[in-house]
């Protein structure tokens, strides 16, 4: 009886590899590495960007990909790639990643040629210069501004006390819901609380000899720090009511839109959505605190950058410096996503035609770039967390001095 | 069965099961399922075993080739019965849950995260390429790639053309002028005897080898390429030197000395250079878990709060899932019963991401449906007791009518003469379910109410979604008064984008060790209640 059952079981296990081989025997060829370049964006510069990079991959005889990746995992998933030796060769992003970017070796430095840097805005350049070199190649920039609804505010504020009054005013006269449009939420917001915390005199982090902010010079928990957030208290929910954690990134957009508020702080990502909803708008930058400092709100700058793993390196240093560098492909994006272009002569050229480009350039005047140094990112939340204590009634020098040392812990 | 089998006389060779003369002897068709099966499992070990060799990961290999052949050796000998039922669920189990626990731990002794990530190599060659900088009025050049010889395999060259048309030709060993090169209108060379120009492409394909270039010009500088056609003068600012182990700034003269136990290298000030590698912290990465003072502080008061979520979750999700089966439970079918049971189930079927946001966004203050609904002004998210009231709510919402649907098969599989004797025995309704219906019930309810304690214990979603962790005291920015231990930790560990992935697995390990207590606890008391059918 064994030695029959024997003979089909040795069978199974010759066929099985038999199976197995002619399965792997037509594994596809080898791809062929030389001449394909890969670029990573969002969304929404994917499509921009593909015929650019089709008519680059044809002048040159190579294959060029460009993959779309979610905006919130791009710079997470750059980062494991790259560990792992998948990565692309481009990355297209926002320029306070570069820090952690650079201490994960996962950027080269970019050198333009010549003069080629001095056609860019100067805060573009700034933005992503890091520890003295030139990390990315910018295309274009954001801050915060004011958008006043013209029919409820027909003029552009000067102070934040005349925004107040203003805003307090239709408000008590039953015109609006709320006197101001400024994200807050329950967890806090430093990005769009900035501009008024500078104005009162707050800053993040003093500057260094390279001119990068200086994590060992904190400035969360230092006397300004804690003047400043008192300045903001007075707006809060025990103050004059206007900066509210009910306020949030989910409802402040709809409260513009549907006239619920007269002034709404936000960058120009929100301007397509108001436009479709049909609200007479101007932009004007962020106003100060009357008799202190200017307001100065984070200034982004999207950019290209060159990845350090990338299989075409080459490919990729000539795309970013022969192409972004040029005003046709910054146009292009430009007109798909109107932020101001960081390359001067395309702002120039579309600021005829835009009176918002204006507006938006001048809003961004004051901007400072938002930190690229990896200490940020101990920074938004716990400081974000003092903010919304603090707005909602709490003491001021309490909240920050624990957000202070909950930054300190973490920064090491 | 199992308790008369154990004890004395183990040792002896397994009896065949009893039902083995009843297996059907392997017919053709068994043996053809067989081989295809055993075909796929080589053919899932040549596609794993092909990255592995190629990348010169041996250890991965040799476990392919063990795991392989361990399958081929149970599948195709004829004995080892219960190995071939046991064989696929412990591979599996050693492949998801030992395998991430080892690793876990593995990595919660190092210092892995951003900043140490790669290795030592890895960062030293990072340092030195990103301190390239071109000098004060050095030159740059018009590039144009080409090699002596064939375009693929021939010498490297760079030809330059410098701003006053001259054309040179650098290679590894410097710089020599090129007389009969003719240039185009951007400077780039057209024709050059003796050399071949690369196209895109094949420039493409020596990528590496262009990128790591450096024409040796003046004293310390090398001519770099910049794409394909510009190249610049430039000078490495950061020079490792191995005697030392140590990186000196050329231009500021500071030296930076490797630490191998923190993996980075720092100057005499204690400032670090930002690339750093990954090394073995021992146990550290627990030390600073145990002596956080925040951590210390909110510890018990964040388990406390975490044990009350998920008693309170499952305590909530029973009852009201107990209770709306039992009043669907009637002896006539309801009339409309599946539009009843259709609409109960709904929170079920919708997406809990999507509910538990709109669930947000109904607590808001100031905009939020409840608020509008009840006419009050309670900030819901704002305070301790509120939100947290809210997160169980939101929690319960979604998770009774799962503990509905399970209730409700279950009361159908209990006879109704038990309750029917009961009541004529004299008992009161509440006594008959309490005292036959319950217990009955329990047998089969039990089980599922422990998991759906060890789930909500560690329901991260039910809590990032919704509050957020909040409200956070002023005076403790990390700890809210809603946090679980998985939401807190994931922020300790994440905060911001910054990962720390070897602090983050110290925590893990601690977490798990308390999940494991918890369940062992559960599962004890759970072997109690089977009691109850015995």
């Amino acid at each position: 009886m064994r030695p029959r059952t024997a003979t089909p079981r040795a069978l199974a296990g010759a066929a099985a590899l038999a199976l197995a081989a002619t399965a792997c025997g037509s594994g596809e060829p080898a791809e062929d590495a030389a001449g394909s370049l890969v670029i990573w964006a969002d969304p929404e510069r994917t499509d921009v960007l593909q015929p650019f990079a089709e008519e680059f991959g044809e002048a040159n005889g190579v294959r060029v990909e460009v993959q779309s990746l979610p905006v919130d995992d791009i710079q997470g998933d750059f980062v494991t790639a790259h560990e792992a030796g998948s990565g692309p060769d481009i990355l297209v992003g926002a320029h306070d990643w570069i820090g952690n970017l650079v201490q994960n070796g996962a950027i080269d430095p970019v050198q333009l040629p010549g003069d080629a840097a001095e056609r860019f805005d100067e805060g573009a350049v700034e933005a992503v210069t890091y520890q003295g070199r030139l990390y990315g190649v910018p295309y274009a920039m954001e801050s915060l501004m004011l958008v006043r609804n013209t029919e409820l505010a027909p003029e552009a504020p000067a102070t934040v006390e005349e925004m107040v009054e203003t805003g307090t005013a239709l408000k008590e006269d039953g015109e609006v819901e709320e006197a101001l449009g400024l994200q807050v939420s329950q967890t806090g917001d430093p990005f769009h609380l900035q501009p008024f915390y500078t104005s009162a005199g707050g800053s993040l982090f003093g500057t260094d000899d390279e001119g990068d902010p200086d994590p060992s010079d904190l400035g969360v928990g230092t006397d300004a720090s804690v003047e400043a957030m008192e300045k903001v208290a007075e707006l809060g929910e025990e103050g004059e009511g206007v900066l509210k954690r009910s306020i949030d990134g989910d409802n402040v957009n709809g409260l513009f839109e549907r006239g619920e508020t007269p002034y709404f702080v936000t960058g120009p990502w929100s301007l397509a959505g108001i436009k479709d909803a049909g609200v007479d708008y101007a932009i004007s930058p962020v106003p100060g605190f009357e008799g202190m400092d200017e307001a100065r709100p984070f200034l982004g700058v999207q950019s290209f950058f060159v990845a350090s793993g990338g299989e075409n390196k080459v490919l990729a240093e000539e795309f970013i410096v022969n192409n972004v560098a040029q005003p046709e492909l910054a146009t292009a994006l430009y007109e798909a996503d109107p932020r101001p272009p960081a390359l001067r002569e395309v702002f120039e050229a579309a600021e005829a035609d835009d009176p918002d480009l204006a507006a938006m350039m001048e809003a961004a005047g004051n901007a400072e770039p938002m930190p690229a140094i990896p200490e940020m990112s101990a920074v938004w939340d716990p400081f974000g967390k003092a903010q919304a204590a603090v707005i909602g009634g709490e003491d001021p020098a309490g909240a920050v001095d624990s957000a202070e040392q909950a930054i300190s812990e973490q920064i090491g | 069965m199992a308790r008369q089998s154990g004890g004395a006389g183990a040792p002896k060779a397994p009896a065949p099961l009893p039902g083995a003369r009843l297996v059907p002897r392997g017919g053709i068709a068994g043996h053809l399922v067989k081989a295809v099966l055993l075909a796929v499992s080589v053919g899932v070990a040549v596609w794993a075993a092909l990255p592995l060799a190629a990348a010169g990961n041996w250890i991965g290999l040799a476990a392919v080739v063990a795991v392989t052949a361990l399958v081929f050796w149970i599948y195709l000998s004829k004995r080892h019965i219960p190995a071939k039922y046991l064989l696929p669920g412990v591979l599996l189990l050693v492949a998801f849950q030992v395998v991430p626990v080892l690793y876990t731990i593995g990595t919660s002794v190092t210092n892995y995260g951003d900043g140490h990530r790669g290795t030592k190599e890895q960062a030293i060659a990072q340092i030195e390429a990103a301190s390239v900088a071109q000098g004060e009025g050095a030159d740059d050049y018009v590039l144009t790639l080409a090699a002596r010889g064939g375009a693929a395999t021939g010498d490297l060259v760079f030809l330059l053309t410098a701003d006053d048309g001259r054309v040179l030709a650098g290679d590894a060993d410097g710089l020599e002028p090129v007389s009969d090169a003719s240039t185009g209108p951007t400077g780039k060379v057209t024709e050059a005897d003796g050399y071949t120009l690369l196209t895109a492409a094949e420039a493409g394909g020596r990528s590496e080898e262009i990128s790591e270039m450096a024409v040796p010009a003046e004293e310390g500088t090398g001519i770099r390429a910049s794409g394909l056609s510009a190249a610049y003068e430039g000078r490495a600012t950061r020079v490792y030197d191995a005697d030392c182990d140590c990186i000196t700034d050329t231009s500021t003269g500071e030296v930076y000395t490797a630490d191998d136990e923190r993996g980075a290298f720092y100057n005499e000030d204690g400032d670090r250079l930002s690339q750093g590698w990954r090394v073995g912290v021992g146990a550290d990465n627990y030390a600073r878990v145990v002596a956080d003072p925040g951590i210390a502080s909110s510890f018990f008061s964040i388990l406390g709060w975490n044990v009350v979520f998920a008693a309170g979750t499952t305590f909530g999700v029973f009852v009201l899932g107990l209770s709306v089966a039992l009043a669907m439970h009637t002896r006539r079918p309801l009339r409309g019963r599946t539009v009843y049971r259709l609409l109960l189930v709904l929170p079920y079927a919708m997406p809990a991401f999507a509910m538990m946001l709109l669930w947000r966004d109904m607590f808001n203050a100031d905009f939020g449906l409840i608020n509008r609904m009840l006419g009050t002004d309670v900030d819901w998210l704002g305070g301790t007791a509120t939100a947290r009231a809210a997160a169980l709510t939101i929690n319960i919402w979604l998770g009774f009518p799962y503990m509905f649907l399970i209730a409700t098969g279950a009361l159908q599989a209990i006879p109704r003469e038990l309750v029917q004797a009961a009541r004529i025995d004299g008992a009161g309704a509440w006594q008959a379910f309490r005292n036959v219906t319950l217990p009955l019930l329990m047998v089969a309810m039990a089980p599922v109410l422990i998991a759906t304690f060890a789930f909500n214990f560690n329901n991260f979603n039910a809590i990032w979604l919704t509050t957020e962790g909040g409200p956070f005291p002023s005076d403790s920015p990390m700890a809210g008064t809603t946090d679980l231990l998985i939401t807190y930790t994931y922020r300790l560990a994440f905060g911001g984008q910054s990962a720390q992935y070897g602090y983050a697995a110290a925590i893990s390990v601690f977490i798990f060790l308390i999940v494991t207590l918890i369940s062992y606890l559960s599962l004890r008391r759970s072997a109690a209640l089977e009691e109850v059918n015995r």
